[in-house]
């Protein structure tokens, strides 16, 4: 649970994304849609609070992190791709289907999900269960899992979303 | 001249594109069960995705366009890897084995 002061500022940076992401979607500057605009993100900040979307870890802090994370996990989601691409168009189609079970390192439930999501992301590899903090990943082919554990995605998503 | 550079930049990165898509295709209709066709879906939809919004984002320029083509990128990352997982967990719930070779990994002792 967090304080009143927490939760105050949870609210203002949703508040100031969904100004910024109506003004840019829009690209009009009218006095009706700007009072339009100013409704509907104000209605919805009510609904969030509403909902308990202030009470836990919103995952707002992580925005300042993401550029290098994102630049990390591209070069990453690259250099499956071309592996994955490979193994498509070899005429053998050398595959060697591995399940791994591995304890997720970010302990949070955003961590996790940050985790899972960014497995499944790059191809060769697809996130199956997430379960207690396990991990339940299906790979190609038996290098593509190793490396999976080589590439540090767990390590990496625990400093993503630590406090 | 540098405009001729960025539009030879974009039709690159949007044939590249779309050669990934092709890809995937091939590899949905090559590999033999259900989870590993996963796998040929995945790579249309990052690496496809990536490449042709990017191929798009230079031929808008530095507009509302591209920042708006920048959105529609991020939100496909967003989604579809949840849609994938909703798909696989559902499958392994429900009890489709994975024909594979299980490994349990104990990251205190691995690492």
């Amino acid at each position: 649970m967090a304080n009143r002061r927490q939760q105050l500022q949870r609210a203002l940076s949703l508040l100031l994304i969904l100004i910024a992401s109506w003004l840019l979607w829009s690209g009009l500057y009218k006095p009706i849609l700007l009072a339009l605009g100013a409704f509907s993100c104000l209605l919805c900040v009510y609904l969030a609070k509403r909902i308990g979307f202030f009470t836990d870890a919103t995952g707002l802090h992580l925005i300042p992190r993401l550029p290098a994370y994102w630049c990390w996990l591209a070069i990453e989601i690259v250099k499956s791709s071309f592996e994955v691409a490979k193994i498509v168009l070899s005429p053998k189609l050398p595959i060697s289907p591995t399940v791994i079970e591995f304890e997720a390192l970010p302990k949070g439930p955003i961590g996790q999900a940050i985790l899972g999501n960014a497995i499944t992301l790059s191809p060769g590899t697809v996130t199956l269960d997430v379960y207690q903090g396990w991990m339940k990943v299906h790979c190609l082919t038996k290098a593509g899992a190793a490396d999976l554990l080589q590439s540090d995605a767990n390590g990496r998503t625990a400093a993503l979303t630590e406090e | 001249m540098v405009e001729y550079l960025i539009d030879i930049g974009s039709w690159v990165l949007l044939i590249s594109g779309s050669g990934f898509v092709l890809i995937g295709g091939i590899g949905a209709l090559r590999l033999p069960n259900f989870y590993t066709r996963m796998h040929a879906a995945s790579l249309t939809d990052t690496m496809g995705t990536i490449l042709i919004l990017t191929g798009m984002m230079l031929q808008g320029g530095l507009s509302l366009v591209s920042i708006k083509l920048f959105a529609i990128l991020v939100f496909l990352l967003l989604t579809g890897p949840t849609a994938t997982y909703a798909l696989a967990n559902a499958a392994l719930l429900s009890g489709m084995k994975p024909d594979a070779e299980n490994v349990k990994i104990d990251e205190r002792n691995h690492s």
